[in-house]
């Protein structure tokens, strides 16, 4: 479980880090970086996650570059889950009409300033809902470390059968477990959402 | 009041979108607490006039003068942003900031001033307007005439030299414009420079010192109102009057 937990936080953090750049680059940017950040988000969308991984961890190696199951888990899901997040983050700065910025650069705000104190604030509540939705998903998709020999949840309850054979009773087991885990951060995130809620203000994104 | 003096300059303003010249070379004055309104057809540059005087959109040439300072050509037009008021059609009120808030960000972001003395001012404008109790409510709770009286206290809160207001209520409901317009004739009484692009011929005909009829990039006319209603000169003023009155019945 904490080797699950781990690899969630991690490639969380590491696609949010990747991922608020590469918004503001599409949101922002001139057409060439655009251009860059279209292919690059493209390119990790359309190719299923543990091709990434394999890539990474069996393909990576034969150019030099050699890292450990562990690592190669994080990296690949993580760059994965920034062009993701990146999505998330560039709808909701998007979202926030032009006309607040306007507004704001007539009480003579700077283009950063403005972005900070309006923009931004309004933005963040837009993406709790999808970014929640895809904190739940990269749960999920940590399982896919099993297929690089990474003792997380799934390859832990493989352990455990081996030696008792009781498929049924264990991945019961372990899936309750990711239901809790899910369930867990759905109420967390969405109470956040509440005490964020803007009244008489309805966000009109909803979970995926 | 002093009506001497000029806080805005306008001289031979060009603006083109494209292909499309939108200002044709406009210039005007106006004095310390004058109020003057512009009319005419859509589309002939009205707004694009607001916006090119405090730069939200970049002229193409001709120069505009803040009492003594260039604006046209100011290293930091943030500064200068700061002396002009813009009251927006659509209201432009933060959606994520009380109306208290709404008012005091700009004091309080822009002109760094301390955060009570911040909320003092802020609570004086929006008594102001009549919205003291309203303080704490968010833009999503107020009425379209509230959220744009909430505009012009945030206007105020900066004590601009002048305030430009754009449309200020075209977006709203019949029943919700006149305590719009009570707030800005008001203001105008008050001593406030005003800039008013309206439709409003009631309010241009009682409030303005003197109106601007604009077509095709152009000021055709400007008079004081009782000249402009009762002896236009312009056949072009003429006619839009007359369509005007058409549409509202002649007051």
């Amino acid at each position: 479980m904490w080797v699950t937990l781990q690899i969630t936080f991690l490639t969380l953090g590491l696609g949010l880090v990747l991922a608020l750049p590469i918004s503001f680059g599409q949101v922002y940017g001139n057409k060439w970086i655009k251009a860059l950040i279209a292919v690059y988000e493209k390119i990790l969308r359309s190719i299923p996650e543990l091709v990434i991984l394999f890539l990474i961890f069996y393909g990576f190696p034969k150019i030099g570059i050699r890292f450990s199951p562990f690592a190669a888990v994080i990296i690949g899901l993580g760059f994965r889950s920034s062009a993701y997040q990146s999505q998330i983050f560039r709808g909701a700065i998007n979202s926030v009409s032009s006309a607040q910025m306007r507004a704001a650069r007539s009480l003579g705000m700077t283009n950063l300033r403005g972005f900070i104190n309006i923009v931004l604030p309004q933005a963040i509540r837009i993406a709790l809902p999808p970014w929640t939705n895809e904190f739940t998903i990269v749960l999920k998709d940590s399982s896919l470390a099993y297929a690089l020999g990474v003792t997380e949840l799934l390859r832990q309850g493989g352990y455990i059968i081996a030696t008792k054979y009781e498929p049924m009773l264990i991945y019961l087991t372990v899936a309750v477990m990711y239901f809790i885990v899910t369930i867990a951060i759905n109420k967390t995130l969405g109470s956040v959402e509440k005490r964020l809620a803007i009244p008489g203000f309805d966000v009109k994104e909803t979970v995926r | 009041m002093s009506k001497e003096r000029v806080v805005l300059r306008v001289e031979n303003l060009k603006k083109a979108f494209g292909d499309k010249e939108v200002l044709k070379g406009v210039s005007f004055d106006m004095k310390e607490g004058e109020t003057k309104v512009i009319i005419g057809p859509s589309g002939t540059g009205k707004s694009t006039l607001l916006s090119c005087i405090n730069m939200l959109v970049t002229p193409d040439s001709g120069q505009i003068w803040l009492e003594e300072e260039e604006v046209t050509s100011a290293k930091n037009i943030n500064k200068i942003r700061q002396e002009i008021g813009f009251v927006f059609q659509d209201f432009g009120l933060f959606n994520h900031l009380t109306a208290l808030k709404n008012v005091m960000v700009g004091l309080t972001k822009v002109k760094k001033i301390e955060k009570d003395f911040a909320k003092e001012i802020a609570m004086k404008e929006l008594t102001r307007v009549g919205l003291e109790r309203e303080a704490n409510m968010y833009p999503a709770q107020l009425s379209g005439g509230q959220k744009q009286r909430v505009g012009i206290a945030r206007a105020l809160a900066m004590s601009p030299k002048i305030i430009l207001f754009d449309e200020p209520t075209s977006a709203l409901d019949p029943e919700l414009i006149g305590e719009v317009l009570s707030v800005m004739k008001n203001l105008a009484e008050s001593g406030m420079t005003m800039l008013v692009v309206t439709h409003e011929m009631g309010f241009a005909r009682t409030v303005s010192d003197e109106i601007i009829f604009m077509e095709h990039g152009h000021i055709v006319e400007q008079s004081s109102p009782e000249e402009m209603f009762k002896n236009p000169k312009n056949p072009r003023t003429k006619e839009f009057l007359f369509k005007l009155s058409e549409l509202y019945g002649s007051e």
